[in-house]
């Protein structure tokens, strides 16, 4: 193996290195792929949702026998407080398409069958393998890898840093800067099995219908944070997710902010009687526009949560990453086919790719919006929801005091915890960080 | 184990399947007097708790239960705390579901 040289080392299988080693592997370039997992998928972890239309413009018929779990009918956004949630559900017979635009996937088996993909398109896929360093030659062009197996260095004109958030290899090349605690969030998560019929009782699911619950609030004790609950077809992924930064000021630990969250009187009922099978954890690039590196060089491209691209807002990321991988592994193909090299030149073309595509109009639209979280978060997730709760209950709840009255305490409410000034100022930044 | 009782992080670990590199820990502690804070806050937000203050007062790490989220990398590397390096090919966590 290490006497050839290959067209393209895709370091990585989750979403963007899948998309990029098939991208190429299809149009007949060379691709090696390694993984460190026993099979890809096995060290990668995700809520997970899929979306459609990005899978679709690599694998067009994807759904013949990707294994999926349930397509997306209905939405939850929950805002909580310790013993409420005020709820906007969105749920519409729409998605109940011939094609339906999301599901829920399970990543260590939908890895598993996007690498067959790979092989099948002729690339090679070496598992059990990680990657140790980037090979670069004098004047610092990256020219191949090494890896914890025998026999040096492994050869290619390209290669593509799909290494995920936490990926050494271009950090520790000075490619990029290793993710800041304010810009990344640590997701714990938890598998609950139950049976198929009882998920869809508790949902009001039929058929394959999935259902989704984001939640924000007090859950995360005032740190920038969120907590998820997403139907698979036969068990339910739950999970919380923090900034690591929050995480470190505040000692908080994650498990107990999970099982604090299992526990709250909205979910519990949810997971009642359920079989744990399994407790993951995870880094989510959360810095947004500001925070993505330089994505290429002499012999190098970044994609994926290596890149930092992350949709945070919209809860976006392995879209983004399987459309960054397909478009360096387009890129690439494009270079190749006219003959030209790897340079950091040539390379601009992907990042010419991403620009004009959803991946950065949609985080540069909310780059500003990260920041505004991390820096004012006790107030988004801690006085505003608890806020939101008691004007809830005051409108909902009847007792014989006059409407007038409540309306009132519940503006009183709003003012004393912020100020009008404190109002206004959160109003107006956020729209403008939304804008 | 019924999702209504609390749970302990020995218990959720024990879920998962791992294949420890024995002899071969992918996480060092470097060896101090006193822990800096970050290093002792990965004592309480590493989510599979392999860090613990021992018996002197100084942070140790048991890195057999790493879920490999890189936490403890992102907040210690860069001062020389700790040192980190992915499990050798094959070992570590494998996730059946992820």
């Amino acid at each position: 193996m290490t006497k050839s040289k290959f067209d393209a080392i895709v370091i990585g299988a989750g979403m963007s290195g899948n998309a990029a080693a098939y991208s190429m592997a299809r149009r007949g370039l060379k691709v090696l792929q390694l993984e460190r997992g026993e099979h890809s998928g096995s060290k990668n972890v995700q809520g997970a949702i899929l979306y459609a239309n990005m899978l679709e413009a690599i694998i067009p018929n994807f759904r013949d026998d990707a294994p999926l779990e349930r397509h997306l009918v209905e939405q939850r956004f929950w805002l909580m407080d310790d013993s409420s949630h005020t709820g906007v559900h969105y749920r519409s017979d729409d998605f109940n398409e011939l094609k339906p635009n999301r599901y829920t996937i399970i990543r260590a088996q939908f890895d598993k069958w996007f690498s067959s993909k790979v092989r099948e398109a002729g690339g090679t896929v070496l598992c059990e393998t990680t990657a140790t360093k980037l090979a670069r030659d004098r004047s610092g062009s990256v020219i191949g890898v090494y890896t914890d197996r025998e026999g040096g260095v492994i050869l290619a004109d390209v290669v593509v840093l799909a290494e995920g958030v936490n990926g050494l290899l271009g950090t520790r090349a000075g490619l990029r800067d290793m993710p800041k605690p304010e810009s990344v969030a640590l997701a714990v998560k938890e598998m609950h099995f139950m049976p198929e019929e009882v998920i869809a009782e508790r949902f009001g699911l039929t058929g394959g219908e999935g259902c989704v619950i984001e939640a924000g609030g007090t859950i995360s004790r005032g740190m920038a944070g969120l907590g998820f609950l997403y139907t698979n077809k036969e068990s339910i992924s739950v999970g919380i997710g923090c900034l690591v930064s929050g995480l470190a000021e505040s000692m908080e630990n994650p498990y107990r902010l999970l099982d604090a969250f299992k526990q709250h009187p909205s979910i519990r009922p949810l997971l009642a009687g359920s079989e744990i099978k399994e407790y993951a954890a995870h880094l989510i690039p959360e810095g947004g526009f500001k925070a993505i590196p330089q994505l290429f060089g002499n012999g190098w491209v970044v994609v994926g949560d290596a890149a930092q691209l992350n949709n945070a807002v919209h809860r976006e990321g392995s879209n983004l990453a399987m459309t960054s991988g397909l478009m360096a592994g387009e890129a690439i193909f494009q270079i190749k086919s006219r003959g030209g090299l790897m340079t950091k030149h040539n390379l601009s073309l992907y990042k010419g790719m991403l620009d004009k595509s959803f991946v950065m109009k949609d985080l540069m639209k909310h780059k500003d919006l990260p920041s505004l979280l991390h820096t004012d978060s006790h107030n988004f997730f801690m006085t505003y929801p608890t806020l939101i709760s008691q004007a809830a209950q005051n409108f909902v709840r009847v007792d014989g005091a006059p409407k007038i009255n409540r309306e009132k305490a519940t503006a009183a409410s709003f003012i004393n915890a912020r100020s009008r000034w404190g109002l206004i100022s959160d109003a107006v930044r956020s729209a403008v960080s939304w804008r | 184990m019924k999702a209504t009782t609390i749970e302990r992080i020995e218990d959720k670990l024990y879920q998962n399947r791992y294949l420890v590199d024995t002899g071969r820990p992918h996480i060092t502690v470097r060896p101090h007097l006193s822990p800096s804070p970050n290093l002792l806050a990965l004592t309480q937000i590493c989510p599979a708790k392999c860090y613990e203050v021992n018996e002197i007062g100084q942070v140790a790490i048991v890195s057999d239960g790493c879920l490999e989220c890189g936490t403890c990398r992102v907040l210690c590397e860069a001062s020389g705390d700790i040192k980190w390096n992915y499990p050798r090919g094959g070992f570590g966590v494998l996730f059946k579901f992820g």
